[in-house]
């Protein structure tokens, strides 16, 4: 099958910063679940946000960033005003923050809509409902006229994931997705996410700090340090990863049950920060 | 020394919304005790309330006996002090670490400076010239371990934790777990810590206390995480959730 996303040698360096944030990433996107993880300060947003073309005052430079037919490198900003949010779109890290706190959630979700599709303010209200059930809101009329500071978290978050997926974008980005919400709604969520992606055939980009969370929910997994790649796994394999530092952030995770002896602490190799050998 | 802490009846509201309901909990000597709880369950305004951050409310708190409202600031502040959650917005951007360290000792009056804060350097460890550099300079690891070094260099025994790991990554998180436990064995803190993470907290305390809407729903031990003891619906399912979540990832 054709990538959707066709990623080579990418660097992005922000202006006025000495060095590039992200260096020579090369990957490739097919109708599958990618996780890219990393601590902060590694890259992973970065890497997001340069595909949504969301760094204007950055330098990004790659060999190919391709995604289906469009050039991402060369698109212009009308073409990625037509792109963005319609056939590739990103859920943020804080509902509280990405959601606009002085417009009902379902005013914003029909608007996202209407952004791209030609129809009425009523069918544009239906699809959002209807959306609104998809990510497991019992009461969609409800919310609809609801504010963002008048939901949880974990709503809010959902909402967000309607809105996103209402016009059946090809790639969504999910940059932290579940990090600010509390567990007892996160796996709900991330399972919401996970049945919808798979349902419509999305390919998803998962950015998470979080080793396990990505291991459950993704097929492949990148991981990022200090602005390259270091190892890229399938993700039942990550028991078997065979760099330090991914063996590192593994072992440094306390688990429940766990002994309470010192936890591994990370032996950070200046060498790491070297191109990765072809594995 | 080792000092317990017992809170009795504590309640607060903020305007109308009263956001703890008759709190009580009792810390022994040399224990770390976890609070549990969604966000907005009231874990941080217990912690806020104990040490006189906020000071509108009912109730009584003692320190070994002696009530925290009828301390002097200064016996206060040497006998409690707190570690905030996010390193980033808790040292003054513009404050070399030297001059966060030295205020507290500066406005106690307590005398022996350089050696002091050399001291709380090597206690968190840290290199000692990291004194004249300033938060930006340091990692976020770095920047908490400064931290928990303001907070030791009044030579408190009970030192309250919000979340003192949730804004680091898995990596960090545990040098700073790790320099917790030890500096607990070798000065005998009495903790009390407020997590989201069952994981962390299983880690690190004896008991905790789970919490709901501004209520303790149920104190318990460390075991009850593992062995399903929990009798609450509430707690059951705080648990079963990080448990699942845990098993599923």
């Amino acid at each position: 099958m054709d990538p959707i996303l066709d990623v080579q040698n990418l660097s992005i360096r922000y202006g006025g910063a000495p060095k590039p944030a992200v260096r020579d990433v090369s990957f490739t996107l097919g109708h599958e679940r990618l996780g890219i993880v990393g601590e902060s300060g590694s890259g992973k947003s970065t890497v997001g946000r340069a595909i949504m073309r969301l760094l204007d005052t950055a330098t990004i430079t790659a060999d190919r960033m391709q995604f289906e037919d469009v050039d991402l490198l060369a698109a212009t900003e009308a073409q990625m005003l037509k792109i963005r949010g319609k056939r590739m779109s990103m859920i943020l890290q804080d509902p509280k923050f990405s959601l606009n706190p002085i417009q009902r959630c379902g005013h914003q979700i029909s608007e996202a809509y209407r952004t791209h599709m030609k129809c009425s303010k009523a069918e544009a209200k239906a699809r959002a409902i209807e959306m609104l059930e998809q990510v497991h809101i019992r009461d969609p009329e409800r919310v609809y006229d609801l504010y963002p500071h008048e939901v949880s978290g974990g709503m809010g978050q959902r909402v967000m994931i309607a809105m996103m997926l209402l016009t059946s974008p090809d790639l969504v980005i999910a940059d932290e997705p579940t990090s600010a919400l509390d567990v007892t709604v996160r796996l709900q969520v991330l399972q919401i996410l996970d049945g919808l992606v798979r349902d419509k055939g999305i390919g998803l980009i998962m950015i998470s700090h979080d080793l396990n969370l990505v291991r459950a929910f993704c097929d492949r997994v990148l991981i990022m340090y200090a602005g390259r790649l270091v190892e890229t796994l399938d993700a039942k394999d990550l028991d078997n990863a065979r760099h330090p530092y991914t063996r590192g952030l593994l072992a440094a995770q306390p688990r429940i049950g766990g002994s309470r002896a010192p936890l591994p602490v990370l032996e950070r190799e200046a060498s790491w920060v070297n191109p990765q050998e072809a594995v | 020394m080792m000092k317990p802490l017992s809170i009795h009846n504590l309640s607060v509201s903020f305007g109308a919304v009263q956001v703890l309901h008759e709190v009580s909990l009792e810390v022994a000597a040399g224990e770390c005790f976890g609070l549990v709880g969604e966000s907005g369950s009231g874990k941080s305004t217990i912690l806020r309330c104990a040490s006189m951050l906020n000071d509108s409310w009912s109730g009584t708190v003692e320190i070994d006996g002696r009530n925290v409202r009828e301390m002097p600031v200064r016996d206060r502040c040497r006998t409690l002090q707190m570690v905030f959650q996010d390193p980033y917005g808790s040292l003054h951007p513009r404050h070399s670490i030297r001059s966060a360290l030295e205020e507290g000792l500066r406005v106690n009056g307590i005398g022996d400076r350089a050696e002091r804060m050399a001291q709380a350097m090597r206690d968190v460890g840290l290199p000692v010239d990291f004194l004249d550099r300033y938060p930006h300079q340091l990692s976020g690891g770095q920047r908490q371990r400064v931290a928990i070094a303001r907070a030791l260099i009044l030579e408190p025994d009970l030192l309250f934790l919000d979340e003192p790991t949730s804004a680091l990554d898995v990596s960090v998180q545990a040098e700073v777990l790790n320099l917790l436990v030890r500096l607990q064995k070798e000065k005998g803190f009495t903790y009390l810590m407020v997590s989201h993470d069952l994981a962390v907290v299983d880690h690190m305390c004896d008991r905790f206390a789970i919490m709901q809407h501004g209520h303790i729903v149920e104190i318990l031990s460390r075991e009850a995480i593992t062995q399903g003891t929990a009798t609450q619906p509430y707690s059951r399912e705080l648990i079963g959730a990080s448990l699942e979540y845990e098993r599923a990832v």
